[in-house]
């Protein structure tokens, strides 16, 4: 015994703080739920491998200076083009018409709802912004093709019947609640004490919006502004149903052309031989699509990034 | 009234127009639909398979096929979208770069557009990797598309619950998964229902992927999870393509029922949220 006989205080190994049992379960809890994560990272590398494989293999066959530069889209005729510039403006050219709806009314809506509507009003209106987010794209291009097409003929527009206005516009719809709700949750992270200023000096709710809430929030705004780019870029099924699928090089509304992702939409399904030159530009396609909204987003979490460190 | 006073009138009145032209679209959105879709919307919508002749075409393998990817869908996404963010959110160290990287990562995955995941999906599809243009292979990439909605949400909801009832459960005692299964996860759950069912609506009216892995094929039969497929927003689009008016009157009718099932998700979602909001 180390303790001498008549000692005051027992020997008492120091207090541990540590779990007395080894919990492995635990271990392998955590390592499942790291497995799960790991989904999101190959999805990344499984989108990532499977564009820049074929796309590599397709710029060995056309010079990628062609490709981005060319301005004839003609990837299934003999003798074959694959200049994309026609899909690029094409993409533009309804991304413009979407945002010239998405981004006023978008915003207006957000700075109603941040700086005018009751909680109450706030609690009715949010749902039904969340519905419209809802409706899927395919019901979007339905209503572009039989509803707002023959509209635009009613009042005078000689539109095609696939064309980018009715597209665009509709798109416009659809982006609406992305860029509100993006956009209210950058004005809802302003402080209070910047309204009470502005209001203590004699703002009314017009000047604290537009001078102090809409600058504050700046860079959120800006943030909803390129994910609905993104978004525009990115959209498939409007443009397939209501737009055309008509590479055409044209800036004019009222005709029909093809974008990106209406070329993959509808090449995608075909059954084109694997591993020919032609199958192989959905890839290429595919891939600048990919860069394209990468960059959009990249630039956009930064935004989001801004604000919350400034305010939160 | 001074002009000043007019100014903010004038804008007051536009801000609200704003609004009130997505409440217009949507007004006008649903009710040119049904005056479309009322007259094609009868039971052999749900009893009939596709067919050429417009009077005899009906949706149900679609229709079957769409409920069954809604379930899959739930069945995987739910799982592995909580797991991504239980980790993220009671696990990960922050300062790791591994930990920042998926964070980013997920935040661009989920605003990669639909049609990319299609790519994907036809890629490891017709590479041979994969299980072949069956629903199965549909299901799992709609998991995928909607899979950063449900992590980001259940993030949320997780960041929701106070410290200070895991300290609570720490201090009994408990174990790290101890608090994590009784005390976080239950209280989170509304907030993880909500966002899955919401998810959930996305992956029932997605369209785009499953073009691309073969969806849009003739399917006469009732559905199988390692078969051939249809989905219902597939097979509107392919009624919207056709030139004849009754395949239009079809593709309105079709478009109800697809929108019965995402708007009633969305409600219940909305309700839910609502029902359940909790105040700690």
């Amino acid at each position: 015994m180390a303790t001498p006989a008549g000692s005051a205080v027992p020997a008492v190994a120091p207090l541990s703080l540590r779990s007395s049992r080894k919990h492995y379960g635990e271990k392998v809890i955590q390592a499942l739920l790291g497995l799960c994560a790991l989904v999101s990272i190959v999805t990344t590398l499984g989108i990532v491998i499977s564009l820049l494989v074929p796309a590599l293999e397709f710029f060995a066959e056309v010079s990628p200076v062609d490709f981005l530069t060319g301005t004839t889209w003609a990837p299934l005729f003999d003798p074959a083009s694959f200049g994309a510039i026609p899909l690029l403006v094409g993409t533009l050219s309804v991304t413009f018409w979407a945002l010239l709806v998405a981004i006023p009314f978008g915003l207006g809506s957000a700075i109603y709802l941040s700086e005018y509507a009751s909680p109450r009003r706030q609690a009715v209106l949010k749902p039904m912004l969340e519905i419209l987010a809802g409706i899927p794209t395919v019901v979007y291009g339905y209503f572009a093709l039989t509803a707002v097409t023959p509209l635009l003929r009613s009042m005078g527009l000689q539109v095609e019947i696939f064309n980018v206005l009715a597209g665009g516009l509709v798109m416009g719809v659809m982006l609406i609640p992305t860029i509100a709700s993006l956009s209210e949750d950058a004005m809802a992270a302003v402080p209070q004490g910047l309204r009470d200023g502005a209001y203590g000096l004699g703002a009314d709710k017009l000047q604290v919006s537009t001078r102090v809430i809409v600058p504050a929030a700046m860079s959120g705004i800006i943030a909803s502004f390129v994910l609905g780019v993104s978004r525009a870029v990115g959209e498939t099924m409007i443009v397939l149903i209501a737009v055309g699928q008509q590479a055409k090089l044209t800036f004019n509304p009222l005709e029909g052309v093809s974008t990106l992702t209406a070329f993959i939409g509808a090449t995608g399904n075909g059954d084109l031989p694997t591993g020919s030159t032609e199958y192989k530009t959905i890839f290429a396609v595919g891939l600048t699509l990919f860069v394209i909204t990468l960059v959009m987003n990249i630039i956009s979490i930064r935004l989001v990034r801004k604000y919350r460190e400034v305010y939160d | 009234m001074s002009a000043r006073k007019v100014r903010a009138r004038i804008f007051q009145a536009l801000m609200i127009f704003s609004l009130a032209v997505s409440m217009g679209v949507l007004t006008w959105l649903l009710i040119s639909t049904f005056i479309d879709g009322v007259p094609a919307l009868d039971s052999k919508l749900f009893t009939n398979p596709p067919s050429s002749v417009p009077e005899e075409a009906g949706a149900r393998p679609a229709i079957l096929a769409t409920l069954y990817i809604a379930v899959l869908v739930l069945l995987f996404s739910v799982p592995i979208g909580v797991g991504t963010a239980l980790y993220m959110e009671e696990y990960a160290r922050k300062e790791r770069w591994y930990n920042r990287f998926l964070e980013v990562n997920i935040q661009n995955l989920a605003a990669v557009p639909a049609i990319v995941y299609g790519i994907l999906g036809l890629a490891f599809i017709v590479r041979g990797i994969g299980v072949g243009r069956v629903l199965l292979a549909g299901a799992l990439i709609l998991t995928l598309v909607v899979l950063p909605t449900v992590i980001i949400a259940s993030r949320e909801a997780l960041r929701a619950v106070p410290d200070s009832i895991r300290q609570g459960g720490y201090a009994l005692g408990a174990t790290k998964w101890q608090v994590i299964s009784r005390q976080v996860l239950p209280a989170s759950i509304p907030g993880i229902a909500t966002g899955s069912i919401l998810a959930l609506s996305r992956a029932v009216g997605e369209t785009a992927p499953l073009l691309l892995i073969g969806a849009l094929t003739y399917v006469a039969f009732d559905p199988t999870i390692l078969g051939p497929f249809t989905a219902l927003p597939v097979q509107i689009y392919t009624w919207v393509k056709l030139p004849d008016a009754g395949f239009q009157a079809l593709a309105a009718a079709a478009i109800m029922v697809l929108l019965a099932i995402v708007l009633g998700m969305n409600a219940l979602a909305i309700f839910l949220r609502s029902k359940f909001r909790q105040r700690w």
